[in-house]
């Protein structure tokens, strides 16, 4: 049994999200850079250069990436041979997210649902933890902003429609946001499990590398249909038309009911912000 | 790519002469703006009041900057989504509005107006905060302080880059862009 104590992980909460709004991670950066020798349209390729600019600018000046600097999602994997001391894990996780928030210059972007009364410090957090072997904590934190977000969807198809479905239903998404969540986007797709673990199942496709495909051939080569269909839509950086619209496409997929097909698309904006410990 | 520098206020001679793709650089002042600060506007014109600032000829930004560090003028400045303001953004041009700056496709009901009422919509780059931050020369709230980040802020911008989107005559930047270079 290993000790971890809380306040090391309220601190660690707090840069890492102070870390992620303000230094894009380095595969996104050369990701984007790629894609700047492939994209067609000048115009593409000028907001490319733009969003390469920004990230020098908000490295160096220490100024969020973008304004809105997200809810605070964290995922954390709790090794079963840990015991968390010195307090609350759920109060370390909030105090953590309110310090960074407070004093990395953050937005405060969470609100009551119905007055849009303002939290006032971007509590509280979404919190997923899971049980794992050993005896670490593994914590990543992804702000996540509101634009890409609202072109979500979990969904359950029916079993028939197979992978067509899942391309119909990814297509439909894309295209339904067209340049709203900030194209060059990032899509990740859950499939399995039941309506909620497929829509999680989706936030956690998006944390998966650039380039790293799906272990099963047949859902790595969906992937790679689907991403490039998405880019023959025309749609483009900042949405004003090109050939990068999509920056990758990862699925993640669970058994599920013999009834069901859930399906869950969850897109991320190019501003990707992703940081993580091991502790 | 024609490259204009334009000022505000916005004249209707100059207004009528962007076309939608142009790349332009603006310098002025522009006001901020989101969700809960147009909420009040309506309320306010439905009940007869004054709005807080005078929109004629002038140019809003859907923008929720971040908080800034001292020492700076104002945090990451990018473009949120439009479409959440197009319920509230023809009656503003009805009242001389001319300008709006955001980022992602307006309704039927917003690309008419602007059609009717010689105005114009403008994108900067969504996630482009930081960069855009450079070319704010200055921010003062001057209105709805309680907001927070949706306060309504004058901001002073120079070389403030920029496409123009829907023009006056009715193009969309979102639409030609796409079906140019679309293979699917």
């Amino acid at each position: 049994m290993r000790e971890i104590r809380c306040p090391e992980i309220e601190a660690a909460l707090e840069r890492l999200f102070i870390e992620a709004n303000t230094e894009l991670c380095p595969a996104v950066k050369e990701r984007i850079e790629e894609a700047v020798t492939q994209e067609a349209s000048p115009v593409g390729r000028e907001v490319l250069e733009e969003l390469l600019a920004n990230a020098r600018i908000a490295r160096e000046e220490r100024v969020p990436i973008c304004q809105d600097t997200g809810l605070a999602v964290v995922f954390m994997e709790v090794g079963q041979d840990v015991h968390l001391a010195g307090g609350g894990l759920s109060e370390a996780v909030e105090e953590g997210v309110r310090n960074a928030y407070k004093n990395g210059y953050l937005r405060k972007s969470c609100c009551d649902p119905f007055s849009r009364i303002n939290t006032g410090d971007n509590t509280p957090a979404i919190l997923h933890t899971s049980i794992v072997q050993g005896e670490q904590v593994r914590i990543v934190v992804m702000p996540k902003g509101g634009g890409s977000e609202n072109y979500g969807e979990a969904r359950m198809l029916v079993p028939s429609e197979g992978k067509e479905g899942v391309k119909a239903f990814v297509k439909e998404m894309v295209q339904k946001g067209g340049p709203n969540p900030c194209p060059p986007i990032i899509i990740g797709v859950g499939v399995g499990g039941n309506l909620e673990t497929s829509a999680i199942l989706s936030k956690e496709a998006l944390m998966v590398p650039f380039g790293l495909r799906n272990e099963d051939p047949r859902i790595a080569e969906l992937e790679l249909d689907i991403l490039g269909e998405i880019n023959r839509l025309g749609i483009g950086p900042g949405g004003y038309g090109g050939t990068t619209t999509a920056l990758d496409v990862h699925i993640k997929v669970i058994p599920c009911h013999i009834a069901s097909f859930p399906v869950a698309v969850n897109i991320q904006c190019h501003a990707h912000r992703m940081r993580e410990v091991l502790l | 790519m024609e490259i204009r520098r334009i000022g505000t206020p916005l004249v209707e001679e100059e207004i009528v002469r962007l076309r939608s793709g142009d790349k332009v650089l603006l310098r002025g002042y522009v006001y901020t703006a989101r969700d809960a600060a147009h909420k009040r506007f309506a309320n306010a014109l439905a009940a007869g009041e004054a709005l807080p600032l005078d929109v004629s000829g002038q140019i809003i930004y859907y923008c929720g900057p971040s908080p800034s560090r001292p020492g700076r003028i104002i945090g990451a400045a990018g473009p949120t989504t439009s479409s959440r303001m197009d319920v509230y953004a023809p009656t503003l041009l009805s009242i001389g509005l001319k300008g709006m700056i955001g980022k992602g496709k307006r309704s039927e009901a917003v690309r008419g107006a602007i059609v009717r009422h010689n105005a114009v919509y403008f994108g900067a780059t969504g996630g482009a905060g930081a960069l855009l931050s450079c070319n704010v020369l200055s921010y003062e709230i001057v209105a709805y302080a309680d907001l927070g980040p949706e306060a309504v802020a004058r901001l002073y911008v120079r070389d403030f880059p920029l496409f123009v989107i829907n023009d006056s005559l009715g193009n969309d930047l979102y639409e030609t862009g796409r079906n140019k270079y679309r293979t699917a």
